[in-house]
């Protein structure tokens, strides 16, 4: 089809700058395109890094004041959990729960010393369980065990840039480190996948409580349940949220003193916005490329008019309507192929500078917008698209060139 | 026996408002091999009578046949076969097709005919030199003086070995040589391929060479005469 490549290039070098501005029409649109496509691709990378810590169905509960009075308290108690909820909670609906955990968090942050170096990071008691409902990558050593818990043993798991603060390149596993003056051990160390530059150490739950004089005082209380749909796990949310209201002497009704973050509620909540930004993007889109498709039928119809005289004189010496059909048509899917393959590369290639870029700038941006990349599919697809415009732009151009008479053609001098 | 046969052809252009009679009752025939001038003063109807011929245009009344053909009842895209098949034009404003080199010009009708690349580029090649600008074959027609136009557009009429070649002033821009030198061509196709040759014509050296000579006035046949 393309044999006549030659004969396309002069023609449209005789029409040299409506074939540019056309065929930047196109390449725009494709470009427009691709840049939508790989920026929603890059919002939601960066919103699916926001889940990516945490099991998908997750609740994670912590306690507030009470907003209203209830069973003789007043109102504005400070609500506090302990080991006794979890107990309760686990015992009333293991059967919708796939682990449960309490957190205690030392209040503020805990000073570290080892050598020389000093540096202060958040500490959280946690069970080993934990580690399934907040998801990390580790890097060396272990998790908190079981014997951890039992025993009360001073052993701490710290984050890889804490590693850093204190140990430089050295390893930290096997040496002591001191945490509010107290020395514990490190026994592993993990990335956060939420945050890879975030400063934090893990301590068994029962040592942290001991140590730090929790008691047997919660932070927090995480669960992960076996809901598979919003709907069960915001009834298994629901049901804890009423026995803990019990257990503290809440009312019911006082949706402020409990705090609830439902994992699953959330991301199906951003898919769902996602899917509405998708649509919106390809709406917009295809829109630009059908302007595009415009702009092509447009120049072809005025050079099918311009080359009247030409048609008509191809048309007398013999050429089928077909063959002028084939004619135009291979014209105009060149143009928007050509110039759409334009637009394709400089689309992909500034969505994967910016992904270099953004990969540069790190954390900061990770749980914002992040790799923001078409892939080959999306490609393949606006290539496809490009064809087929590239045909429908042609068609009215086409059929008005077949419709020429040769005898007026070549009258008109 | 008569291959082309013409009955009370007519033509009248723009019948509803002003209208010109072009052709105004013409009955001719033809034989298969002729080489014949059309000689007619400027707006006899020459042209308009080729284009009849060609099936460019359709007659008001009359008819045109063919090798026992109605061409003026075939339809437009028969039309378009017939004429691939077997007719070249040489039109009067030569009508090359400008975004074409020379040779691609001529080897058009080949490729619509699907002829293969090399042989089509064989031919045109002949042909160029036998028009006598074979140096010319990858210039476009913009760069083309009037005269090298007109041999391109000879040689494209040519090219397919059509069984007739209507040519309309072939000669009206060429220097006497030239002029010779593309008679000769088309004299000799016309000897060894049989290939039936009409002429319109002013050009007298035409006129001389030409086996029979008829002659139009306003639409009319006036006289008509073989020379043998
Ligand atoms: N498309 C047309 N519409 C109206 N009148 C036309 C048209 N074409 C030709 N004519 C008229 O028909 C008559 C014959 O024209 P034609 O072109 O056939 O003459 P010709 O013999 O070829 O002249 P020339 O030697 O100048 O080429 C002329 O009077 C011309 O004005
Ligand atoms: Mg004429």
């Amino acid at each position: 089809m393309f044999d006549n490549i030659q004969e396309i290039f002069s023609t449209l070098k005789q029409n040299k700058l409506r074939a540019i501005m056309t065929g930047f029409s196109v390449a725009w649109g494709i470009f427009m395109l691709i840049l939508l496509l790989g920026s929603g691709n890059g919002l939601q990378n960066g919103m699916e890094n926001n889940f990516k810590g945490s099991s998908k169905n997750a609740l994670w509960i912590w306690s507030r004041r009470t907003q209203v009075a209830y069973d003789g308290l007043k109102a504005g108690r400070r609500i506090q959990f302990n080991n006794q909820d979890v107990t309760a909670l686990d015992r009333k609906f293991s059967d919708d729960f796939d682990d449960i955990t309490g957190r205690y968090s030392i209040g503020g942050e805990a000073s570290f010393t080892y050598d020389n170096e000093y540096g202060t990071f958040r500490v959280e008691g946690v069970n080993p369980t934990f580690k399934k409902i907040s998801i990390m990558n580790h890097t060396d050593g272990r998790f908190i065990n079981d014997l951890d818990i039992q025993e009360y043993r001073k052993v701490v798991v710290i984050s890889d840039p804490v590693e850093k603060a204190l140990f430089k390149d050295s390893t930290s596993i096997g040496h002591y480190v001191k945490i509010n003056k107290v020395p514990f051990l490190v026994v592993g160390t993990y990335e956060d996948l939420e945050n890879k530059e975030r400063k934090k150490a893990y301590i068994p739950l029962s040592t942290s409580q001991r140590v730090f004089n929790g008691n047997n005082k919660l932070s927090e209380i995480a669960i992960a349940t076996n809901a598979l749909t919003v709907e069960e796990n915001k009834k298994i949310e629901e049901n804890v949220r009423l026995l803990l209201a019990e257990r503290h002497k809440v009312s019911p009704d006082d949706k402020q003193a409990l705090g609830v973050w439902n994992t699953l509620e959330h991301f199906k909540q951003s898919q769902g916005i996602f899917a509405g930004i998708r649509i919106f993007i390809w709406v917009i889109g295809v829109m630009t490329i059908i302007a595009g498709i415009v702009g092509v039928s447009n120049i072809m119809i005025i050079l099918v008019k311009e080359r009247t005289k030409e048609i008509g004189v191809r048309k007398a010496i013999g050429a089928t309507p077909l063959s002028v059909i084939r004619l135009v048509l291979s014209e105009s899917i060149f143009i928007t192929a050509f110039s759409g393959f334009f637009g394709l590369v400089a689309g992909m290639g500034l969505l994967s500078i910016v992904s270099m870029a953004l990969e540069q700038a790190g954390s900061q941006v990770e749980r914002a917008f992040w790799n923001p990349s078409a892939d080959l599919g999306v490609a393949l697809w606006a290539l496809a698209i490009l064809i087929i415009a590239g045909l429908i732009a042609g068609y009215v151009p086409a059929r008005k060139a077949s419709a020429i008479r040769p005898i007026e053609a070549l009258h008109d001098d | 026996m008569a291959i082309i046969k013409i009955k009370k052809l007519e033509k009248i252009y723009n019948p509803k408002r002003i209208p010109v009679k072009a052709l105004n009752g013409i009955d001719l025939s033809f034989e298969e091999g002729e080489f014949t001038a059309l000689v007619a003063p400027s707006g006899a109807g020459k042209t308009t009578f080729l284009n009849m011929l060609g099936g460019l245009d359709e007659p008001t009344n009359g008819t045109i046949e063919i090798n026992g053909v109605r061409i003026d009842n075939l339809s437009a895209s028969e039309k378009t076969k017939f004429r691939l098949r077997n007719i070249g034009f040489v039109f009067q404003a030569y009508n090359l097709i400008p975004v074409l080199t020379a040779a691609e010009n001529i080897e058009f009708i080949m490729e619509l005919q699907g002829v293969s690349k090399k042989e089509r580029a064989k031919r045109s090649m002949e042909l160029l030199e036998a028009v006598g600008i074979p140096d010319k074959a990858n210039i476009r027609p913009m760069q083309l003086s009037g005269g090298q136009q007109q041999r391109v557009a000879v040689a494209r009429a040519l090219a397919s070995k059509p069984k007739f070649v209507l040519a309309d002033e072939p000669t009206a821009n060429l220097d006497s040589k030239s002029t010779e030198n593309l008679l000769d061509i088309m004299l000799q196709l016309n000897k060894k391929e049989n290939i039936t040759f009409i002429f319109a014509t002013h050009d007298a050296r035409v006129v001389k060479k030409a086996r029979r000579v008829i002659t139009f006035e306003d639409g009319k046949v006036i006289k008509d005469e073989n020379f043998e």
